[in-house]
């Protein structure tokens, strides 16, 4: 293959939506803890609240800023008055809690019986004096992450439109803050704007746990790139001014609508660059932002080479291996796009939902790595049917399987290695620092394997089902 | 509206699925939205299955909702009976689908036509019925549905079966120590002389339904799960049966004496007592744990007992009856069947309670102050905050409720296992009493030398904040390979970057 033949075509289909996946309202256990200030209330059913109980495990017990709004035959029927109910559970909520917002999740049910989410929240936030943002995270319409991107996109709408504070202002609650900072601030502050290029505002979308939005601002301040804002932040009171003409850039491939809502009510622009997983999306990533500030990357090429290189012992056991995605969380194209670079094939990649424009970016460079590589590009299967990809599997024998938790036990007993996907959505995978996390889990059940395979136990069922 | 935290019992859609995934060759297609199939991965967790939970949905999505169903639903269950080939697929509605009220009904009769298995519609309304109560009506559905159609084609099993003989019924996945209990079950039969006619619904083929009626009598060993279809078969086939659960050494004994009392009613002549005496005096350890010093130490101690009626019942008049402990409260989340409850278990408790709201259990447990608490998952993390141990008897449970080991419940190696798992409770709880008092292990210090996380090392402020950021069970390992780093390069001042590079360095 000569370098400039143009990457292979990506081959895309759409099957039977027959797959299994989460139920988009689990964004709540992940953006009730980043949202500190927050309370999520999933407007649904017993199973709604079933699933949220079970999914979530034990951080259930930790007192959660989430509850579940149960819809009774009351409500369904229109005997109760919907904004009556909603009123007198979120008033409970204001005085047990005392949030700086509370985000109604709507679900299937508020769908079918059409409950006026959207209409009934700006009223009853004017009576109760809570901001409440509405998310309509539902299994009809959505799955798994893309409730947090539901989520995200209604909160654009409630991001200040203008810097709060004049100049003058500003320097007078630093005065305070250096008082309360014994001065050091003040300094810090002056020097730190020093070390940034003059660029125009940059606010990044997508909720990850601190230490990965400390790393990743880390990342773009050594090239100089400020992180003005990030949706969402720690606090809801703390979200991020977005002005018309500010930049955007996402750091999740399931963002969509929130960069969309972005673009086209905000006025913003958007960088749309790969995705920052593994060492070579995390360089595409910091490039692309780059480039669009008319900036020279600066050590990117040996950081990547470094990071490789402390990689080396997973990609060793990698490398050659073949991998297949059944597709349930969205971050499927970038983590392919990551393994194929690592050496491995991939056949398959199943995905919930493809959003081609907003994943442009990666999916070219899923492309020219697949090229680079020297594989197949992958088939990108959307909407899959699971029982179809299980004979595929069946044929193809791929040595990881990288699967729902529903599949997972019955193919590890037919012999087949699988990663449980869940753990990709929820381990921290950004960055250039957090690439040797993806290939710890990535490894995790070759290396299992290795250390059992003298046994002799791969297939634990006695027959084959017949298919 | 209501709100709501946590729920004891599922929604009615888990209980059908239960019953129809126990069955062997039975599958089920839920009309459901994407996501609603979450019980095939607590079977395949919580089970630890090896096999592919028998459970598709059919999904009802954004053009469903615009058009209806129309061929999907037919497609979807035609589909599954051609790739499949199960003897039954049962058509499960959700409460999503329940709200759309579309005609199920028409749809299964439609892909009845085309399926060679059979299609059913399970009958439960969503927002009347839990788990529970759906799970003990699905089965009747199944069994009635199969010896109706038996009758017609004249095929019902004639007659009894020559020696005395039982059905089993309510033995099903995802119940709490179920398959252990079925053995233990099989075993007493077995001890006892009666053969095992059928266990339902766990591992039994919907061929077999026919035979029901040659059994002697049926058993139903859980409250919950299985009287309706015991009722059925009482009013049908003029079949006795059994709803002593034998959970307990008392509770054992008068479930055996009934079964000698319905045995011998149609002749049998037997007479269990001599068995019921050697288990209880010598082979079962539990009446001996009784009599033992060990146990004396528990008399009086307090207890709260809280579950589904079965085992919060069965409990409560163990530790009470047998034990001596005094039961301060018991309770149940059935609150459909809190009658029956309170007859089983006035005598043997000081109060009662009847909710599904955790947080009121919660409270009368910080009230009541108990030294131990009997309870499920819930209340064992109330437990864990309050320093009280709590034995989980009862679902919602969690993975480590599914033993591999043989852990019965019911029988006499269940009056076993009860035992231990009171007594360990208590002691536990003792032994951090005990630790309290003398001021917890006088060791720690010479445990801990080797390790000691002092450090000559610089934190600056940023790193520092960056370090309490991460979970606490992995900080001080963190810490400790970002120091470990720091000093094999001699740096003496721990920033975001030293951190950030100690990760990438390869082993840290």
């Amino acid at each position: 293959m000569t370098a400039t033949q143009a990457p292979q075509a990506l081959d895309f289909e759409c099957e039977t939506g027959n797959y299994h996946t989460f139920c988009p309202i689990s964004c709540v256990a992940w953006l009730y803890q980043k949202i500190e200030d927050s309370f999520f209330l999933v407007i649904g059913t017993k199973t709604c609240g079933y699933f949220l109980q079970n999914a979530m495990g034990v951080m259930i017990f930790a007192e959660p800023r989430y509850a579940m709004a149960e819809l009774e035959e009351g409500d369904i029927s229109a005997q109760l008055n919907d904004y009556e109910e909603l009123k007198r559970l979120c008033l409970q909520i204001k005085r047990d809690r005392n949030p700086s917002v509370i985000v109604w999740i709507g679900t299937c049910t508020t769908e079918i019986i059409k409950m006026d989410l959207e209409g009934l929240a700006p009223k009853l936030e004017a009576e109760i004096g809570i901001p409440i943002v509405t998310a309509r995270a539902n299994g009809l319409d959505y799955a798994f992450t893309q409730g947090e991107d539901t989520v995200l996109a209604a909160m654009v709408h409630k991001c200040p439109k203008q810097a709060p504070v004049v100049e003058e202002e500003k320097q007078e609650r630093n005065a305070i803050q250096k008082l309360l900072h014994f001065g050091r601030k003040q300094e810090d502050v002056a020097a730190q704007e020093s070390e940034y290029v003059d660029h125009p505002p940059l606010v990044l979308f997508g909720s990850m746990p601190d230490p990965v939005v400390t790393n990743l601002t880390l990342e773009l301040k050594k090239q100089g790139i400020k992180v003005s804002g990030w949706l969402p932040a720690k606090r809801y009171t703390e979200l991020p001014v977005i002005e018309e003409g500010y930049y955007v850039a996402g750091v999740n491939p399931f963002l969509s609508r929130t960069a969309t809502t972005l673009m086209r009510r905000r006025k913003c622009k958007l960088i749309g660059a790969p995705f920052p997983i593994g060492p070579d999306g995390t360089r595409a990533w910091i490039e692309k932002i780059c480039s669009v500030f008319s900036i020279e990357p600066k050590g990117l090429e040996e950081r990547e080479a470094q990071i490789w290189a402390s990689l080396e012992d997973y990609v060793k056991l990698l490398r050659g291996k073949s991998v297949f995605f059944m597709g349930d969380n969205l971050l499927e194209i970038s983590l392919a796009r990551f393994l194929i670079r690592c050496g491995m094939s991939c056949p398959e990649i199943g995905i919930p939902y493809m959003d081609k424009r907003y994943q442009k970016a990666e999916l070219d460079l899923l492309a020219k790595t697949c090229q680079e590589m020297g594989v197949p590009a992958p088939k990108i299967i959307e909407k899959p049917d699971n029982y179809n990809q299980i004979q595929r599997i069946y044929e193809l024998k791929p040595d990881l399987v990288i699967t729902g938790m529903a599949h997972a036990n019955p193919m590890e007993a037919r012999g087949i290695n699988t990663k449980w996907s869940v753990e990709f959505t929820f381990a921290q995978i950004h960055g250039f620092t957090n690439a040797r996390d993806v290939l710890e889990l990535a490894t995790r059940p070759l290396r299992r394997n290795n250390n059992l395979k003298e046994l002799g136990w791969e297939k634990l069922v006695k027959e084959e089902a017949k298919i | 509206m209501k709100l709501a935290y946590w729920m004891y019992a599922g929604p009615a859609h888990i209980g059908t699925l239960r019953i129809a995934s126990s069955f062997k060759n039975v599958h089920a297609i839920m009309h459901a939205p994407l996501g609603d199939d979450y019980f095939n991965v607590m079977r395949s967790m919580l089970e630890r299955e090896r096999d592919y939970t028998p459970v598709t949905a059919s999904v009802v999505d954004r053009n469903v909702l615009a058009r209806g169903s129309q061929e999907k639903v037919v497609d979807n269950i035609v589909r599954k009976d051609k790739e499949e080939k199960p003897d039954l697929i049962v058509l499960t509605p959700t409460c999503t689908s329940s709200i759309l009220q579309e005609d199920l009904h028409n749809f299964v009769e439609r892909a009845q036509m085309d399926s060679k298995g059979d299609v059913i519609l399970a009958d439960v309304n969503h927002y009347r019925a839990n788990e529970l109560q759906a799970a003990d009506r699905t089965l009747d559905q199944i069994v009635q549905f199969y010896l109706e159609k038996a009758r017609k084609k004249g095929e019902i099993g004639e007659g009894k079966t020559e020696k005395p003989s039982v059905n089993i019924i309510g033995i099903s996945t995802l119940g709490f120590h179920n398959q252990h209990d079925g053995t233990e079950l099989k075993r007493l039969m077995n001890d006892l002389g009666i053969e095992v006619n059928e266990i339902i619904p766990e591992g039994a083929s919907v061929h077999n339904l026919k035979n029901l009626p040659r059994a002697w009598f049926n058993l139903v060993p859980y409250r919950e799960i299985g009287l309706i279809t015991a009722r059925y078969l009482e009013q049908e086939f003029d079949m006795p049966y059994i709803d002593i659960s034998p959970m307990g050494v008392v509770e054992t004994a008068r479930c055996l004496r009934k079964i000698q009392q319905v045995l011998n009613a149609q002749g049998a002549e037997v007479d269990y007592e001599e068995y019921i005496n050697n288990q209880t005096l010598y082979v079962s350890q539990a009446a001996w744990f009784s009599r033992s010093i060990d146990c004396q130490n528990l008399t009086g101690k307090k207890a709260v007992v809280f579950g589904d009626n079965t085992h919060a019942a069965a409990m409560t008049k163990i530790l009470a009856r047998e034990m001596g402990i005094h039961v301060v409260l018991a309770g149940t989340y059935c609150k459909y069947d809190a009658d029956w409850f309170k007859e089983q278990v006035s005598e043997y408790c000081d109060q009662i309670l009847i909710s599904e709201d955790n947080g009121e259990i919660g409270d009368a447990i910080a009230r009541i102050e108990p030294s131990a608490i009997f309870g499920t998952q819930m209340e064992r993390h109330v437990g864990k905050r309050l320093n009280i141990p709590c034995g989980v008897i009862a679902a919602p449970i969690h993975i480590q409720d599914f033993p591999i080991g043989y852990k019965p419940f019911l029988g006499y190696e269940g009056t076993n296992q009860i035992a231990d798992l009171v007594y360990n409770s208590f002691t536990l709880g003792m032994e951090d009493h005990l630790l309290e008092i003398f001021g917890g292990h006088d060791t720690k210090e010479v445990i801990h030398k080797g390790i000691s996380a002092d450090s000559d090392l610089n934190w600056n402020k940023e790193a520092k904040a960056e370090l309490n950021k991460v979970p606490g069970f992995v900080r001080g390992k963190v810490k400790r390979n970002t120091e470990k780093f720091a000093r094999e390069r001699g740096i003496s001042e721990i920033t975001l970057e030293v951190m950030y590079a100690a990760k990438e360095s390869v082993g840290a």
